[in-house]
């Protein structure tokens, strides 16, 4: 039982830490802040808005031992959620573990570690896919010794059920993601190491509201796995074949509409992933009520710690052996999971494995959203509150001063941007030199683990930035693939008649066609709002720019005048907006450009207001449902601000 | 509505490459009134005007998707900058045939600093004609190349689009994976062009690239092209081959008549826009294809595009 927490800076996500496991949790989830996640350091442009804004900043051994003030690192069960820069995270945890004279066999936790999914869905990744594999495969081989009780890797399926995933795919490809993993590291250990490297091999897991199904999925991961094991990688102590996974149910289909009823959402959900003993999770995590509409506060997490705690001490849950076994309904929907998972790996492997198809899955995920986005808007799938029983009392709960939601304190990245600066005045830097060239020098050769120089670096000072920045140097920067451009143009059902006729109309008025640039500033690497709504734009006809993730805001005006777009949409959900937009909005007139701004995102009230005052023409929120209702929005703007005619 | 079309085109004509976006609108303005102030733009920097070709060296980039033309560009970009060279790309992309609208996302794999006033990529639909580059983009090459020192084409390769590549660009470039047959398949059956240069990409996969290199060279000999030069790149980190295929580039643009193959490409463009306009039944009245070449040839070398079609409009109606 934890909380996934942590914000701002060391200092006071290591006062939070001491509280939460003072009331009674069992472990640390540490969220990283954007720029730690992504390898760039308070300073740098991509970071701004983004310092201690959904974790906490570490950019260096400095920050971390602040962070761990006080905790005992021997007994403490630590999880990491990091990824493209996991190795640097982990060797500056067994940095302060090693200058606090703990035993580095004595660590335990987990490093989230799955490149993959942030390619398919977070987008905080910092590497090709080549060299990410590179980096995840050296952890493995060294912790298995070295940490023996760390999990070097979480294998996530949850972030594409976000996405979009299909049960089917969400079980396919987090076990293709598991076979590329395992792949790579056969080559990086011994025989007689590598049962135990396929042991400590853990998933993360999604668990949405269809929650019969959900758990049908769980039971039928496990025998997938079991077989993995067994047959591709002759495992055979069943203790080591274990399919062993931690749980954070679904945020995807929390509603900013009537919040209220996300914990009802909330307790079923974590119920698939606790009814049944055989397939039952390890470790849980609960979103708060309030996640579509802004950052929770303490409250709302212990809103949710509760649950799990009326789930565990109050109800009858532990008790009894698996309630499900020989049921033939849970048998028969497994062996439907299992068959139709299995099919769509053989695709997978077909592409060449997880990391060659990273273009394929992608556009499958974009193509299923879709499809679930649609079925939301024609009212086929009901979600209560936003699509039907909309009418509601106001809510007590949102009445309060701050409006239901956290703030961060804007003063946070001003102060970590200075203290990063004192941090690299006050080293010795023929040291830092020197563990950085040995870093580029182990990077460059690929039969050397990077763990040992950047554990060198970690002891030397290095920051989060100077670290990631040798990498990106060695390994080259990348950009994943956005899935937008193959996803399939849906059935001729005439539902986009109406939306495209009004788009050619303006066309037709305007001379061209009508162009838009999605944008999404900043690192947060959530896409999915803004590949929905690309592809929603080129099939109501439009010309439409969509660049992906991570662009800094003079990227975007720059863009935006070179393409000569007549709107641009931007899409943030990292609670950036506040920094980011007005940023953009003023790149966008210095560069010239006389266009409309549109903005989408989890935006609490108080700040569109705000940005509707700063010139922003409209602000959309996760209750603006209907996409193709906001394409008829836009293009409507874009008739007005150029003085032509939408109707006839 | 600003700016007079001819002050963008004047401006352009002088160097100035701020003014580039806002000619671009012009141009892909297809509306009567759009469509006269493209003519008015066009007309300033037309090599009449300028007195001279363009400087610009054009150069078409092409070849089949997944090709890995995305991040050679991004490195030729990089390296173009390096030396000092202004460019431009214009990045072709297919259209929605059903629903008109496209997704134009390539342009995110080309790095470069937003801030850099020397790169300008746009990015345009092929508008719904078929495998055939706009006309559109015939005339933001016009406008762009007095103000660029490199106006690169880029287009996915599908069959009839590298014929088109061609005729705008001083240099054309095909783009191939190792191990991708099909290209050379095209070549031999005469349905692609063979082209100024040809580049084998992920040079990094070692052998494998530099058997395809291999294979294309003696195909290419085979069919008794022997001024087709084969290059193998690598565009990913440590890049290889950036600086020969500039190299290169640079060499077959001094190697060529760039006055007469612009002359020669304006002339096959003026008949395909008079073709598309007219219909292949007015061809038909001016003797058929090859004869309209023939009488084109006659023509007045300094007339550009629209000159050049209202000269055929004028020879069809005396026909008929």
């Amino acid at each position: 039982m934890r909380t996934y927490a942590g914000h701002s800076t060391a200092k006071e996500s290591n006062a939070l830490y001491r509280k939460n496991l003072e009331k009674g949790q069992t472990g640390l989830s540490i969220a990283f802040d954007l720029p730690t996640q992504t390898g760039y350091d308070p300073d740098h442009e991509l970071s701004r808005g983004e310092v201690g804004k959904v974790g906490v900043s570490i950019a260096h051994k400095g920050d971390m031992h602040q962070l761990l003030d006080g905790i005992p690192l021997g007994e403490m069960n630590t999880s990491m959620t990091i990824n493209a820069t996991a190795a640097w995270l982990l060797a500056l945890y067994m940095t302060v573990a090693e200058e606090n004279d703990v035993d580095r066999g004595s660590l335990q936790g987990t490093t989230q570690n799955d490149i993959i999914k942030e390619f398919l869905s977070r987008g905080t990744y910092a590497f090709p896919p080549g060299p990410s594999m590179r980096l995840i495969a050296d952890m493995i081989a060294f912790t298995v010794d070295e940490v023996p009780k760390w999990n070097p890797i979480n294998i996530c399926s949850y972030h594409l059920q976000e996405a979009g995933a299909t049960p089917v795919q969400e079980i396919a490809y987090a076990m293709s993601t598991a076979q590329a993993v395992l792949d790579a590291a056969r080559e990086r250990v011994d025989e007689e190491t590598f049962p135990r490297v396929f042991g400590r091999i853990s998933f993360f897991v999604n668990a949405g509201i269809r929650f019969i199904e959900e758990h049908a999925k769980l039971r039928a991961m496990g025998q997938i796995w079991e077989q993995l094991g067994r047959e591709r990688y002759g495992v055979t102590d069943s203790k080591l074949l274990r399919f062993r996974y931690g749980v954070q149910v679904n945020s995807l289909g929390l509603t900013e509409a009537q919040p209220e009823n996300n914990v009802i959402r909330i307790v079923l959900e974590a119920l698939a992933v606790t009814l049944g003993r055989n397939a039952r999770a390890r470790a849980l995590q609960l979103p708060a009520w309030n996640e579509a509409l802004g950052l929770p506060r303490p409250w709302d997490q212990q809103w949710s710690l509760r649950i799990q705690q009326i789930l565990a001490y109050e109800t009858d849950l532990l008790e009894y052996p698996d309630i499900f076994e020989g049921s033939h309904v849970m048998e028969g929907l497994v062996s439907e999971l299992v068959e139709g998972a299995r099919a769509e790996m053989a695709v997978v492997a077909e592409h060449g494995g997880a990391v060659e198809a990273v273009d394929y899955m992608k556009t499958q995920l974009v193509e299923s959203h879709s499809e679930r986005v649609a079925k939301i808007e024609r009212g086929d799938l009901k979600v209560i509150g936003q699509n039907v029983f909309q009418s509601s009392e106001p809510s007590p709960l949102q009445e309060g001063e701050d409006g239901g939601i956290l703030t961060v304190d804007p003063g946070v990245e001003q102060g970590q941007i200075e203290a990063v600066e004192k941090w690299r005045s006050s080293r010795d830097d023929d040291a830092v030199g020197k563990a950085l060239d040995a870093l580029s020098e182990a990077a460059r050769d690929e039969n050397t683990n990077i763990m040992e120089a950047t554990l060198a670096c970690a002891r030397a000072g290095v920051t989060t930035g100077e670290w990631a920045a040798r990498l990106r140097e060695c390994f080259g920067e990348y950009r994943a693939p956005t899935g937008v451009g193959d996803a399939a143009v849906p059935a001729e059902d005439g539902s986009l008649d109406d939306l495209r006729d009004k788009v050619e109309r303006v066309s037709e008025s305007l001379g061209r066609r009508v162009k838009i640039l999605v944008g999404k500033p900043g690192l947060d690497g959530h896409s999915n709002g803004a590949e929905q709504i690309a592809v929603r734009a080129r099939d109501a006809g439009m010309d439409v720019v969509y660049e992906g993730i991570r662009l800094t805001p003079a990227r975007i005006a720059a863009t935006a005048v070179q393409e000569g777009v007549h709107v641009v949409g931007l899409s943030i959900l990292s609670g950036s907006h506040r920094e980011l937009i007005p940023e953009v909005v003023r790149e966008l007139r210095e560069a010239g450009a006389d266009v409309p701004v549109v903005v989408g995102g989890i935006i609490p009230a108080r700040d569109a207001q705000e940005m509707l005052e700063m010139g922003v023409a409209r602000v959309y929120t996760p209750k603006d449902f209907e996409i193709s209702r906001i394409m008829g929005d836009i293009v409507e703007l874009v008739a007005e601000r150029n003085g032509v005619a939408t109707a006839a | 509505m600003s700016e007079g079309a001819a002050d963008l085109g004047r401006r352009l004509a002088s160097g100035d490459r701020s003014a580039a976006p806002a000619a671009l609108n012009v141009i892909e303005d297809r509306s009567p009134r759009g469509r006269e102030r493209a003519r008015e733009l066009l007309a300033v920097v037309s090599p009449a005007s300028l007195g001279h070709e363009a400087p610009a060296h054009i150069v078409g980039l092409t070849g089949p998707p997944g090709a890995g033309k995305s991040s050679l560009l991004s490195a030729l970009v990089r390296e173009w900058r390096a030396r000092g060279k202004t460019v431009a790309v214009l990045a072709v992309d297919p259209s929605s045939k059903r629903s008109g609208g496209s997704l134009l996302g390539d342009r995110a794999r080309i790095d470069h600093d937003p801030k850099d006033d020397g790169i300008l990529i746009r990015s345009t639909a092929a508008g719904g004609r078929l495998g055939g580059l706009a006309a559109a983009t015939r005339e933001a090459v016009q406008a762009l190349a007095p103000a660029f020192d490199v106006v690169v084409v880029e287009t996915v390769g599908v069959g009839q689009s590298e014929t088109d590549v061609e005729e705008v660009s001083d240099t054309t470039v095909v783009v191939v994976q190792p191990g991708s047959g099909d290209t050379l398949q095209f070549i031999k059956a005469g349905i692609m062009e063979v082209p100024d240069l040809l580049v084998v990409t992920k040079a990094d996969l070692g052998d494998v690239a530099l058997r395809a290199r291999r294979d294309l060279s003696a195909a290419l000999r085979s069919l008794g092209s022997r001024d087709t030069k084969v290059l193998a790149v690598a565009s990913l980190p440590p890049p290889e081959g950036v600086d020969e295929l500039i190299d290169a580039l640079e060499g077959h643009r001094e190697a060529t008549d760039i006055a007469a193959r612009r002359l020669r490409a304006r002339r096959l463009a003026a008949l395909d826009e008079f073709t598309v306009e007219h219909g292949e039944r007015a061809l038909r009245a001016l003797g058929g294809r090859r004869d309209a070449e023939r009488w084109l040839r006659g023509q007045d070398e300094g007339l550009d595009v629209p000159g050049l079609v209202a000269a055929l409009e004028q020879r069809a109606a005396g026909a008929s």
